[in-house]
């Protein structure tokens, strides 16, 4: 079986429209987040999270109403389990045990509000006080500037620089079409959703390196050719083994978003959007990125020379 | 070359069976009863808390308090000493946590009192003067930081303890986060989050102080003897009254203690003379020598017991006591049991505030283990199934690496005694989708080299050798990204880091020499210029 027998389309004539379609679903996604911002999860932002059990699956706006405004109130696990998750921003003082009065005071208000029989001792919570949310979202952000600045020296050293900034700017558009999409559709972004967005980093930079290691490849047995054509070549050389991956790594990442309960649901999610842009970014903005970057001058398979005259963007158009 | 074969499949086959036998029999042999040696079920995977069940505490120590306690002492030390030496002055108070001050040092006496002072403190703390012979003494920052060290590390160790007698199996106790001042504590198995908090948080700091006056029934009846001022050797504790009465009494007692939880050498239940639980507690020979002294010289007033700053009861001193006591109150048998341990366990150098809190019920553990499965299950039926159809024959040779991967993966985790979380097990079934790509980068080269009309085995080889460095540099990048997540700490996110990194270093053993050697086979059987093989 054969998903593209010799493929042979011309990716990079349509660099300019790829680049037209990221910048729009990244500039809708800062728009979102610029208005209505990113949804914090508990992790991040601080606050009590309980899981109550229920006789009987209850009314969740009840709970709502009987706990006040900040409140918000999901059912959890299987519908039959009669779980219901409640999370409030606020804690209890950090001072001695106080942080955890939050999770009495809702206990005892949904008591009092008859909104069904429950067993007073939750089935789980989770309680983050400013300190540690401060902490957490310092270590988020860290870990993602780190890996980005780790993963480019480790491309810069083993490719020549415009490469390796095409590989970072695609990555960095995977990392933001990830967060335009969990903003759109509002899942709290919790520590898992940053694992997400880790993997996703080293993923997409897979992707890329397979495409550039090939127009490594190509640069010296297609000597004559122009860089345009020679990362066509490689584009449509690895292309079904792009899909193919994609597909593999989409299967498992699916079945763990259909199956993985709703501890993972945020991760497999980020993974999902991630892995579709993470090929979409590999076919079309590295390779474009890089042959921006480098001009349309053949290259002589000289990394370094190449290097140091093209950190200049061209704005002459490649056919 | 037959010969080469053969021993290829032999190291494959006794690494499968080795971690086999490490990884996925223990989990077998656990869930349908199968016999299985002891060490091999000690090395059973190990599942993180959200897997398990239990509870995850971050606190924090307010190592000022140690700060605080040290400095009144030593300021009252000097105190003493100044007075048996005769050389008066107007006060001495603390001004800060790591300061305090004295005033009014009388001129003529100025040379003997730095003898003193630097005699008995000049070791911790500087000393700047000012006009009218006052003097602030503040810690030295060395010493200072030190003892914040002392006191996180002291902490960590009595919580160890505690936790060690609540027979918790498994605990990790351990310092958490870049602040120096945090501490982590995870108990498995317990959902009792109060009584845990209750044990691993009480200060259970014992202190024993002469009573001046009191009980009163408020602060200014009891300063009334002294003229409505509150003399500086001297403080006020609340506490319950006793004989049943519950309002609160104020008592007047020694800013320093006769003796402290540190002098103690056991602490044991037992019921008082009313038959009410009540705590027991045995000093050490120290301890005894200055208690003795104190109940010796004081027959006839009170002793104040106080933990943690609130008065037990203040009973009237007989006789010379030694080295025995009991602390009465209004205990239930709980109490009196958890007190008993804390006491035992010692005191912690500070008091601790709660950070972060995690409880994971049993029943939310089970149902995260159940849809953990359920999801490997679909991912790598789904992924077979995929390979298989695509792929064909050269499919299994890629289902065999993954499989061979994922067992050597567990058998590792077990191995190394790593946890897996429910994050990890998101790991796990990536490994599974992203590791089948390193065989697919290799199949799909072998589709062109075959294409290029080379003969089926050089086709293998050219391919193998080709995509190498390709693999390399994926993997590492991976690598890169995954060694970030693990300074997430120990929370699920580091399985989640474990199984990926673990993951992507057994892929590489299995995509390329696994796999390689499952084509040399399949080559063998034909002459060296077959040109086709099922891919």
């Amino acid at each position: 079986m054969q998903i593209f027998s010799t493929p042979n389309f011309d990716f990079v004539r349509w660099r300019w429209y790829a680049l037209a379609l990221s910048a729009a679903v990244i500039l809708a996604g800062a728009f979102l987040i610029g208005t209505r911002g990113l949804q914090k999860g508990v992790d991040f932002e601080g606050g009590t999270v309980v899981i109550l059990h229920f006789d009987q699956q209850p009314d969740s706006n009840a709970i709502t109403g009987a706990l006040g405004g900040d409140a918000t109130v999901q059912h959890y696990g299987q519908p039959a389990d009669n779980n219901v998750m409640i999370r409030v921003k606020r804690v209890g003082e950090e001072t001695g045990t106080d942080l955890s009065r939050e999770v009495g005071r809702i206990v005892t208000t949904l008591k009092a509000a008859n909104v069904g029989t429950f067993s007073e001792k939750p089935v789980g919570t989770t309680i983050v006080g400013p300190v540690v949310g401060e902490q957490l979202r310092r270590q988020g952000i860290m870990a993602t500037v780190l890996a980005m600045a780790g993963i480019l020296a480790y491309i810069a050293l083993r490719f020549q620089f415009s490469f390796a900034v095409g590989a970072v700017v695609a990555t960095l558009h995977d990392l933001l079409v990830c967060l335009a999409f969990l903003a759109f559709f509002k899942y709290d972004i919790t520590l898992n959703v940053v694992a997400g967005l880790l993997t996703i980093t080293g993923y997409s930079v897979n992707d890329t390196i397979v495409i550039f290691d090939r127009v490594r490849e190509n640069m010296r047995s297609m000597r004559r050719d122009n860089l345009t054509h020679i990362v066509n070549t490689a584009v449509n050389q690895t292309l079904s083994r792009t899909v193919i991956t994609a597909g593999t790594t989409l299967l498992s990442v699916l079945a763990l978003y259909l199956f993985g309960g709703e501890v993972l649901e945020g991760f497999a999610f980020t993974m999902l959007v991630g892995i579709i842009s993470g090929t979409y970014s590999t076919v079309f903005i590295a390779s474009a990125i890089a042959i921006i970057l480098q001009g349309r001058k053949p290259l002589k398979g000289q990394p370094a020379a190449a290097a140091a005259t093209s950190t200049r963007p061209s704005k002459r158009r490649a056919s | 070359m037959i010969k080469n074969i053969r021993w290829k499949i032999v190291t494959i086959l006794s690494v499968f069976v080795i971690f086999t036998g490490l990884g996925v029999y223990p989990i077998l042999a656990q869930r349908y009863g199968l016999p299985a040696p002891a060490w091999l079920k000690s090395k059973q995977l190990r599942l993180g808390l959200d897997l398990k069940g239990g509870v995850h505490l971050v606190m924090r120590v307010q190592t000022g308090d140690a700060i605080r306690i040290f400095t009144t002492t030593t300021s009252e030390q000097l105190r003493e000493s100044l007075r048996t030496a005769g050389v008066n002055f107007a006060s001495i108070v603390p001004a800060s946590e790591n300061s305090f001050k004295i005033e009014g040092v009388a001129p003529d006496r100025d040379a003997e009192f730095r003898r003193i002072a630097d005699e008995q403190v000049a070791q911790n703390y500087d000393r700047s003067s000012a006009t009218g012979g006052t003097y602030t003494f503040t810690m030295k920052p060395n010493v200072e930081a030190d003892m914040r060290e002392q006191a996180v590390v002291q902490a960590l160790e009595t919580i160890d303890r505690r936790v060690n007698s609540l027979g918790v199996s498994e605990p990790n106790i351990s310092r958490y986060g870049q602040s120096n001042d945090q501490i982590m504590v995870q108990l498995p198995g317990i959902s009792d989050v109060e009584r845990a908090k209750e044990i691993i948080g009480k200060t259970a700091l014992l202190e024993l102080k002469l009573v001046e006056t009191g009980p009163a029934p408020s602060r200014e009846a009891l300063l009334q003897a002294h003229g409505g001022n509150l003399p500086e050797e001297l403080e006020v504790v609340s506490g319950a009254g006793g004989g049943g009465d519950t309002s609160t009494q104020y008592y007047l007692v020694r800013k320093v203690a006769a003796v402290t939880g540190a002098d103690l050498r056991g602490a044991s239940p037992t019921i008082d003379e009313n038959n009410r639980p009540a705590v027991r507690f045995l000093l050490t020979g120290d301890g005894a020598r200055k208690f003795g002294k104190v109940t010796g010289e004081n027959i006839g007033r009170s002793l104040a017991i106080i933990l943690d700053g609130r008065v037990q009861s203040a009973p009237r001193i007989e006789g010379r006591i030694t080295d025995e006591g009991r602390i009465t109150g209004s205990f239930t048998r709980d109490e009196v049991n958890d007190l008993s341990l804390v006491l035992r366990s010692g005191a912690l150098p500070a008091a601790m505030t709660y950070l972060h809190q995690e409880v994971i019920g049993p029943s939310l553990a089970a149902e995260s283990v159940r849809s953990g499965v359920l999801a490997s299950l679909a991912g790598l039926f789904l992924v077979i199934l995929f390979m298989l159809a695509y792929y064909r024959l050269s499919g299994i040779n890629a289902i065999v690496a993954m499989v061979c991967n994922l067992v050597i993966l567990l058998g590792l985790m077990s191995y190394l005694g790593a946890a897996m979380t429910l994050p990890g097990i998101a790991g796990f079934i990536l490994t599974m989708g992203m590791g089948v790509d390193s065989n697919v980068l290799i199949f799909e080269r072998i589709k062109e080299e075959l294409a290029a009309q080379r003969g089926a085995r050089a086709a293998v080889n050219a391919s193998f050798s080709r995509v190498f460095l390709t693999l390399l540099d994926t993997h590492v990048t991976s690598l890169i990204a995954a060694g970030f997540l693990f300074q997430f700490g120990t929370g699920p996110i580091r399985g989640f880091a474990t199984t990926l990194t673990i993951g992507l270093l057994t892929n590489l053993f299995t995509s390329i020499f696994v796999s390689k050697t499952l084509f040399e086979i399949a080559l063998n059987r034909r002459s060296a210029t077959s040109k086709t093989i099922s891919i």
